[in-house]
């Protein structure tokens, strides 16, 4: 990311301290990370301690100091979803993709995530994809699911 | 859109809104709140509008896409005015068939209702499902009436009158008289009278005071503020502005969870039409009231929640709670008097000045009063949301409208109040669900979160989640909470993996009585209660665990085995496919088995099997 689009997303909030977590929350869904680089930057022009940039970036979830994969899968594990079966679904996918909770896969194509609840508990387990929900999901329908992305992304390759 | 500048110019809109409504009286009502998002609402919308070109209804028949409605499990809903016809589970190819049937022909699509899982009757609408009529929906009754993107629908059902009666009728001292009078207390999980802490917050001397509006319902299985934020955002301003105007606030925040993205743009939208409109900025209602509202959005932290905790995060800081003795309402936000309720406590608020507190405490029990909302999930039949008089008894609630267990299961516990709360055993079905009642026996209300748990649920599995859970969310500024939690999760896990011993329990309750007591907010000094809870009404859980090494619901891991029974294999060779770990081994069509020294009992293979093969001992 470089220092003028950073800049792009700062926009009117420089020198605004308060607006610290907004523009992380910007950079972050526009950069899919929060890059070394672009916090200095955010430290620089909010005028906030590069210290307590960090120690914000670090302390909540929605925030990433390293880049993540291609795709998402984001495994719900809400009280709702966890008895209903989510910490089976976590399992599944990481067996499959071979990654610790919160990892990468070493092609870059998937990163899997835990998030404590979507408030969609009506319709657990939740697994999201990329920001799509799917619910009432069965280690079946995972592993039906990645393979899809998997299959796109191998059709991707040829073509490309 | 034209300014509602004045009092007079609100009420002809009004009425000029009613007016068009009764023209046009055929209503199609879609539910598109996050669960039908999920379930694909958005291609039955698209669906329905075309059916109603091509079938030359479009002119005639409006179509209403709103917020929850509260029946996730049935989602997406369709619902057909007049007549109140309610389909279930609507697919796209269902479209023609509503359009051509129901609405051209005016014959109910028998296929479509809802078929009652117990007398397997169909019903026709919602007074015919136990799911519905065993409810008072006062609140969530109105997501179904108005477009959550649409000002002019919340004005169409009498929106915003309460503040313009208010600005027009009212001192601000007069509306605290009112709140207080109606006996409404946070919502959130705190039950504070709503009207003693504006009282608090206008008496405490400031530069500003600021109202803000805390929709970071971070409690796993529980969304109610999601839903009440997402699909009726201007009942929350409206409760804002009329909290703001009693407080003597300029400045207001809604603090959002950045995880319900629907609620976040729903609530933009609410504000940026709001502001056009002239119903927030200087001189709403040539009033000399003048007040905004601003939208944070959180970044996935439960402890801010935590009123001090999320003070500092609007400030942009890292949420960690400070000692409260001095309260928010005399210096919170920028050190300020500062008004913390939560979504639901301000969706309150213009249903009691329009109807008035007497009509609000005509419902619940003596000390809570009013309608509370319950995210009611996990084994029952209906799960979804739900609204009913605070003294409802759980029994209700889990049997009448949720529908009793699935698949001839027994009920275990209902998990009530979050990782803050506690599980009850059936025996406690009988009572009243109100703030007071569940916290003497060991739970609490919450912000409303209601999980239902069968036989296939582990107390201690579930002690140990809400452990973990916590653990994970503590901010780690204070002792207690940090360690005391760590430690917790050593023992139980000990518990819980067959190392446990029967002194660890004392431990355990010895351990919960400290953090309750020395924790610096209220994360910490609930946080036992999970543990304490179970403790208390299934100890022959632990003691199974401990003195038998064994877990009687088959869950946890370290004490069980999964094998395969050959003479029930078919070989079909699903388990092979679908275990993550290669542990199972065979050919087709012969029994297969499990490796144990691979296997990591997870539970995939069990899911899997179609012929029963699959063994948990």
């Amino acid at each position: 990311m470089t220092s003028s689009e950073v800049l792009e997303v700062i926009g009117s909030r420089e020198r605004q301290p308060d607006q610290l977590i907004e523009v992380l929350q910007d950079l972050q869904a526009s950069c899919g990370y929060l890059p070394e680089d672009a916090l200095r930057e955010v430290s620089h022009r909010l005028e906030v301690p590069l210290i307590d940039v960090f120690s914000v970036a670090s302390f909540y979830k929605a925030f990433s100091l390293t880049p993540r994969g291609k795709h998402v899968v984001t495994v719900c594990m809400g009280t709702a979803c966890h008895v209903r079966g989510a910490p089976r679904m976590l399992d599944e996918a990481l067996g499959l993709l071979r990654v610790e909770a919160g990892g990468t896969t070493e092609d870059g194509l998937f990163s899997v995530e835990r998030v404590n609840c979507l408030g969609t508990c009506a319709l657990g387990p939740v697994v999201v994809l990329d920001g799509e929900y799917h619910h009432h999901m069965t280690t079946a329908k995972l592993r039906k699911l990645i393979a899809t992305v998997r299959e796109a992304e191998q059709v991707v390759t040829v073509n490309g | 859109m034209a300014r509602i500048a004045t009092v007079e110019q609100l009420v002809a809109r009004q009425a000029a809104l009613a007016e068009e409504r009764d023209s046009r009286p055929i209503t199609l009502t879609i539910c598109s709140g996050t669960c039908c998002h999920s379930l694909a609402c958005e291609s039955v919308i698209r669906a329905l509008h075309r059916e109603l070109v091509q079938q030359g209804l479009a002119d005639q028949v409006r179509v209403r896409v709103t917020g929850c409605q509260g029946f996730c499990e049935q989602g997406p809903v369709v619902s057909v005015e007049p007549g109140g016809v309610l389909y279930c589970r609507v697919t796209a190819d269902d479209a023609r068939d509503i359009v051509a049937r129901t609405l051209a022909a005016g014959e109910v699509v028998e296929e479509l209702l809802y078929v009652d899982p117990v007398t397997g009757v169909r019903a026709r609408g919602e007074d015919e499902i136990p799911f519905y009529s065993a409810q008072d929906r006062v609140l969530l009754g109105q997501n179904r009436l108005v477009d959550p993107r649409s000002l002019d629908d919340y004005l169409g059902i009498g929106g915003y009158g309460a503040l313009a009666k208010v600005l027009t009728t009212m001192q601000p001292e007069e509306v605290i008289e009112e709140i207080k009078a109606s006996g409404l207390r946070g919502r959130g999980g705190g039950g504070f009278p709503t009207g003693r802490k504006w009282e608090l917050c206008r008496a405490a001397p400031g530069d500003e005071h600021y109202v803000i509006c805390n929709a970071d319902e971070g409690d796993p299985g529980a969304y109610m503020d999601r839903s009440v934020l997402e699909g009726n955002p201007h009942a929350v301003l409206e409760g804002m502005l009329i909290g703001a105007y009693a407080i003597g606030s300029r400045e207001g925040y809604v603090y959002v969870r950045n995880e319900y993205p629907l609620a976040v743009s729903h609530s933009r939208t609410a504000i940026a039409e709001a502001r056009d409109r002239g119903l927030l900025g200087d001189h709403i209602l040539d009033s000399g009231f003048s007040f905004d509202v601003r939208i944070v959005r959180g970044a996935g932290a439960f402890v801010c929640g935590e009123s001090t905790a999320l003070i500092s995060s609007v400030e942009g800081k890292v949420g960690e709670p400070r000692p409260k003795d001095v309260h928010t309402v005399a210096e919170g936000l920028r050190q300020q008097p500062s008004n913390l309720n939560n979504v639901e406590t301000w969706a309150n608020v213009p249903l009691i000045m329009r109807h008035g507190a007497e009509w609000f405490a005509a419902r619940g029990t003596e000390r809570s009063k009013g309608t509370k909302i319950f995210a009611l999930t996990g084994h029952v039949k209906n799960t979804g949301l739900i609204e009913v008089a605070m003294g409802t008894p759980l029994r209700t609630i889990v049997y009448d409208i949720g529908g009793g267990a699935q698949n001839g299961h027994d009920i275990k516990a209902v998990q009530t109040g979050g990782p803050s709360g506690g599980c009850l055993p059936p025996s406690l079905f009988h009572l009243p669900v109100d703030f007071d009642t569940l916290a003497e026996v060991g739970s609490m209300v919450g912000s409303g979160g209601m999980v239902v748990m069968d036989q296939r649920t582990c107390m201690v599995d579930v002690a140990r989640y809400f452990v973990n859970f916590l653990e994970d969310e503590s901010c780690g500024k204070c002792i207690p909470c940090r360690l005391g939690l760590e430690r917790m999760r050593e023992i139980i896990t000990d518990i819980a993996e067959g190392r446990g011993r029967p002194e660890q329990l004392d431990l355990l309750e010895d351990l919960g009585a400290t953090m309750a007591a020395t924790s610096l907010c209220a994360l910490g000094k609930t946080a036992p209660n999970p543990v304490l809870s179970t403790l208390r009404y299934f100890r022959d859980e632990y003691d199974a665990h401990i003195n038998e090494q064994r877990c009687p619901a088959g869950v946890c891991r370290e004490l069980i085995r999964y094998s395969i029974d050959e003479d029930f294999c078919t070989g079909c060779g699903a388990c092979r496919r679908a275990c993550p770990h290669g542990a199972i081994e065979g050919l087709k069509k012969q029994p297969h088995r499990i490796d144990p020294a691979l296997c990591n009992k997870c539970g995939v293979c069990a899911t899997e099997c179609k012929s029963g093969a699959v063994l948990v001992a």
